[in-house]
């Protein structure tokens, strides 16, 4: 038995893609506990709701962070909508959720790059952020934006798409599928990737509820939460639609439902273009959020479960703007997976839960 | 099962044009559309200071009395609410970013004094509109 020793871990760090800081405990190569602290980036944007009215936040909530933009700017919409009563046109929901389902799309190509270069593996990495530029493209020619798009406003969307852009969205999705798969193959079936990922961190089923984990990490411990279920908005209106869950529990099952994740939502925006309304895309809001109104909304954003809740007070500048992001559901599932693991495994632990932290300090 | 899983992919990517652009000698096409930096076109703009009460990021001053249009590019967060939002509409987000910088400055626009002939129609239009309510004024009193 060696002597227990502490390694400060991040918030600088070469392998971590956010600002977190770890306090591993280490004894002989093997961590023991894992104290997560946070903090470094706290922008006090939700504060800002005071000093920006309720149209103008929007530009805010999407800035909470780069890769879940669309997500929140989607999330903040829809309870402003709902604090006031607003029904949105079909048509802009249904382009809200093909946005949103690429963003996933997005997200999940980014995190994969990111996982393929903390397990070393250089060519995979490049490979699939490649592939992601092509759904970055594919957002500058919707919406003239790439990663900030600011498309969505409370009321329905800045811009309708004609159905050349559509057609065009989805010839580009299917020519990612068929490199995209080959992608998969590598992360799913190679020898040396599996090597790394299966059996490590492993948190069982009842751990992750307990734990309150969400997302894609609490899905690949066979919890089925997603909130997309919920059938919300166009969502509701899909032809079936299964959480992409797995039993194994381990970082391989984490990358396994994220992969497959992506060629479900290639599967849904294919569906809401196919079945797209016409019609307006913009309802314009009328008047204030009534005095002591309240509403929440729940968004399935690509790292899981978000959160929102509003609340007015009679003027155009909203009382309370509040949210509660999947990373921080997940900090807790992510100590705990850490116990016990490889010193040399820690890196790719923390990237399994897809850690967002500049929107959980917001 | 096996390795050399990508071998294809990395293969075929030895004989293709690299996927990134030596930037700045090369550029990347814009598609049209995109939302590249704001343009005022000031001798249509009627400084009713609309688009600066909507930016959320500050950028716009509007100087009704000094008759100028100001945007610190710098600021602007390219959300187009002002272009949504303009009465006229004479704001439009012109392809093309902005290049960089040493210094933040502002660009201001100067509306330009209008000329005789648009003065002059200015006064016609202004005498035609009180001449018209004169007379629905006597229209409504001779009803009653
Ligand atoms: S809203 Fe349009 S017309 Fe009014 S000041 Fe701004 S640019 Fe000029
Ligand atoms: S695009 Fe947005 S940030 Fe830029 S000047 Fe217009 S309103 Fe302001």
């Amino acid at each position: 038995m060696g002597k227990a020793t502490i390694i400060p871990f991040g918030p600088q760090h070469p392998v971590l893609p956010e600002p977190l800081h770890l306090d591993l405990v280490v004894e002989d190569e093997k961590v023991i506990e894992a104290v997560p602290q946070i903090g470094f980036i706290h922008r006090g944007l939700e504060k800002l709701t005071e000093t920006r009215d309720y149209n103008q936040f929007i530009y805010i909530a999407e800035r909470i962070c780069g890769i879940c933009a669309v997500g929140h700017s989607l999330g903040y919409a829809e309870t402003v909508e709902g604090l006031m009563g607003l029904e949105v046109p079909k048509r802009a929901s249904y382009l809200r959720v093909i946005l949103h389902e690429m963003s996933r799309i997005h997200s999940h190509m980014l995190w994969m790059g990111l996982a393929a270069d903390a397990f070393g593996f250089e060519s995979l990495f490049m490979h699939c952020w490649r592939l992601r530029e092509r759904v970055l493209d594919l957002f500058e020619a919707m919406t003239g934006g790439r990663v900030i798009l600011s498309a969505v406003r409370v009321g329905g969307m800045v811009r309708d798409q004609d159905a050349a852009t559509l057609a065009h969205v989805q010839e580009v999705l299917e020519g990612i599928k068929d490199e995209y798969h080959e992608i998969c193959r590598a992360f799913l079936n190679d020898s040396s990737v599996r090597s790394r990922l299966v059996g490590v961190g492993v948190i069982e089923h009842d751990d992750a509820v307990n734990l309150g984990m969400v997302g894609p990490f609490a899905r690949a411990s066979n919890v089925v939460n997603d909130v997309r279920c919920k059938e919300a908005g166009a969502y509701a209106e899909l032809s079936d639609f299964t959480p992409i869950t797995s039993t194994d529990c381990d970082c391989y099952a984490r990358v396994e439902v994220r992969a497959k994740e992506i060629l479900q939502s290639i599967d849904i925006i294919e569906e809401m273009i196919a079945r797209i309304p016409e019609g307006p895309v913009f309802e314009k809001p009328k008047g204030s959020p009534a005095d002591g109104a309240m509403a929440c909304g729940a968004l399935e954003q690509p790292r899981g479960e978000c959160y929102y809740y509003a609340q007015g007070n009679g003027t155009k500048y909203l009382q309370r703007m509040r949210m509660r992001t999947p990373t921080s559901m997940n900090l807790a599932g992510m100590a705990a997976a850490l116990k016990g693991c490889d010193l040399a495994d820690v890196n790719m632990i923390v990237l399994t839960i897809d850690p967002c932290i500049s929107c959980t300090e917001r | 099962m096996g390795s050399f899983k990508l071998g294809k992919m990395t293969l075929k990517s030895l004989f293709t044009k690299p996927s990134t652009v030596l930037y700045p000698f090369e550029e990347k096409p814009q598609p049209a559309g995109i939302k590249g930096h704001i343009e005022n076109d000031i001798t249509a703009c009627t400084l009713c200071g609309t688009c600066s009460r909507v930016c959320p990021a500050g950028a716009l001053i509007v100087d009704r009395k000094a008759g100028t249009w100001s945007i610190d590019h710098f600021r602007c967060v390219q959300c187009k609410s002002c272009v949504l939002n303009c009465p006229v509409p004479c704001l439009t987000m012109a392809p093309g970013y902005q290049k960089p910088a040493r210094e933040i400055s502002r660009e201001t626009l100067q509306k330009p004094a209008p000329s005789p002939e648009e003065l002059a129609a200015k006064e016609a239009a202004k005498k035609a509109k009180i001449e018209a309510a004169m007379k629905a004024k006597a229209a409504r009193e001779a009803a009653k």
